[in-house]
This record gives structure tokens, C-alpha cells and sequence, in this order.
């Protein structure tokens, strides 16, 4: 129960940051990478804020503790290979936001205040995730 | 157009940045939304109630707060059939890749993981490329 609830929690700060940086507003996102034409930098600075923080309070977090409040260890992706696999699929996932302007941790929180046509983007994408499931055969893999 | 917002993109950016340490202090867990997402199609794994809470925490807070007044600025300016086509490849891409904006972007990088650094170089550039093609041709 505790570990629902801090993810909970975790989840409502997460979203709220994706909905005031603009980053579940797919015009905002398409134009961050349109430096040739309506170019918005705003994303950079959504990055950027994002990494420093989790980065500095990785760096805080880690130094301080062996383990986490709610659990016996972190869990830590352990994959260490750079395969056709990983570059292969962010390349299209790289096509895929650039088609839509959503990427997945933009799209869920707007489905909170945009619901439409958000909904139409989260089915289609839950779409491919099961077909490239399937594709694999199912293997359980860890996600970063 | 859209309005440049640098300070409320910086603060929603640490905001992000602020769930994935607190996940990581509380659970030990990567604040990855491909992740997330698993839970709800293996309803079945010992992770997925907490990766179903995240999913509701993250829908219901932005939603409560347009319910209490908050206007956040949206516009998707494909039409609908595209905006399905990209959802399916990005279905896939984060499939294969095992990852995407928040937990190889934001939680990767933050770790300093050699897979997560590539992974988003390799999508910030075909994300651009992409944008750059669709909005002025092969020409650039």
C-alpha cells in the first residue's frame, strides 16, 4: 500500500510538470524541433530542469542510502549492450514523435486536460506497443 | 506558433525531474512512462498496481487542476489519422528500445547510462529529422 501511494504522489507531481511545461502539448513539442521555421525552445528548458533535478537528487539520494524507504534495493536497469535493438527503436520512436508531436510521458498526463484527441494517440500507441509484444514473443524485458 | 514559456517549462521540467528522485527515494524504481505503461498489460506483475497508481496520479492531477481552474495550453496540429500512424510507431519504438523521453531522457541520462545517452541522441535526431522533412521537404 505505501508503495501505491508514493507512486501515486509521484505520479500526480509528474504529470503536473509535463501539463505546465508544455511538454503534453504537441504544437509546443513539434515546434521545439522546428529551428528552421515557428521554432519554440521551451523544451530545452523542460530537459534541462528535469535532468538537473533528477540528476542532482540521484547524486544526493544514492550517496545517502543503500536502499529506498519502500523497498530492499534500487532497481536499477542492468542491460549494459548498445544493440540494433535499442537504436533501431528509438529511431522510430524518434519518427513517431515527430509525426504526432506526443511522446509517451507527454501523452498520458494530457489525457487530463486535453482528453481528446489524446485518447486516439494513447489506443494507437498501446496498438503498437502489443504488435511489437508480440513481434518479440513476449519475453519480459526490463524497461529503463 | 506557439508562446516561448521558459520559467514554466523550467519549472514543470524540475517538477519531472522531482517524480523520478521521489519514486527512486520511496520505491527504487525508474520513472519511465514506457514502463508505466506495461503495468497496465500485464496486469498480472508483481509491479503493476504502483505502475497503475503512477498512470492515475499523473492523468488525475493535471485533470483536478483544470477542474479547479488551470488552463494549460494544448493544440495538435495533425489530423487524426496521423496522429494515430505516429502513436502505432511510437508503440514500437519505445517497445524496442525499451524506453523513451522519461526513462532513457530524463532518468537514463541522470544515471549517466551509456544506453540511455545513445538511445536519446539516436531519437532527438530522427524526431528532427522527421519534423524537418514533414514541414520543408527533403530540401531542408
Amino acid at each position: 500500500m505505501k508503495r501505491i501511494l508514493s507512486a501515486l504522489a509521484a505520479g500526480m507531481i509528474f504529470g503536473t510538470g509535463i501539463a505546465i511545461s508544455g511538454m503534453g502539448n504537441p504544437a509546443k513539442v513539434l515546434n521545439f524541433f522546428d529551428p528552421f521555421g515557428t521554432w519554440d525552445p521551451s523544451l530545452a528548458f523542460v530537459m534541462g530542469g528535469a535532468l538537473l533535478t533528477a540528476a542532482l537528487g540521484y547524486r544526493l539520494l544514492f550517496g545517502r542510502r543503500q536502499t529506498p524507504l519502500f523497498d530492499t534495493k534500487f532497481h536499477l536497469p542492468t542491460a549494459r549492450t548498445i544493440d540494433a535493438k535499442l537504436v533501431g527503436g528509438s529511431a522510430l520512436f524518434g519518427i513517431g514523435w515527430g509525426i504526432a508531436g506526443f511522446c509517451p510521458g507527454g501523452a498520458v498526463p494530457a489525457l487530463g486536460f486535453a482528453p481528446w484527441p489524446t485518447a486516439l494517440f494513447l489506443i494507437a500507441m498501446g496498438g503498437g506497443i502489443l504488435f511489437a509484444r508480440w513481434l518479440q514473443g513476449i519475453p519480459r524485458r526490463q524497461t529503463a | 506558433m506557439t508562446t516561448f514559456t521558459p520559467y514554466a517549462s523550467l519549472f514543470g521540467g524540475v517538477l519531472i525531474g522531482l517524480a523520478a528522485v521521489i519514486l527512486m527515494a520511496f520505491n527504487g524504481r525508474i520513472a519511465g512512462m514506457t514502463a508505466m505503461l506495461g503495468g497496465l498489460l500485464e496486469p498480472q506483475h508483481p509491479d503493476a498496481p504502483w505502475r497503475i497508481a503512477f498512470l492515475a496520479g499523473a492523468i488525475a492531477a493535471p485533470f483536478v487542476a483544470t477542474l479547479l481552474g488551470a488552463e494549460f495550453s494544448f493544440a495538435s496540429p495533425t489530423t487524426g489519422a496521423v496522429l494515430a500512424l505516429g502513436g502505432v510507431i511510437v508503440g514500437v519504438g519505445v517497445t524496442y528500445a525499451s524506453g523513451c523521453t522519461s526513462g532513457h531522457g530524463v532518468c537514463g541520462i541522470a544515471r549517466l547510462s551509456p544506453r540511455s545517452i545513445v538511445a536519446t541522441a539516436t531519437f532527438m535526431a530522427t524526431t528532427f529529422a522527421t519534423v524537418t522533412i514533414i514541414r520543408h521537404g527533403f530540401g531542408g
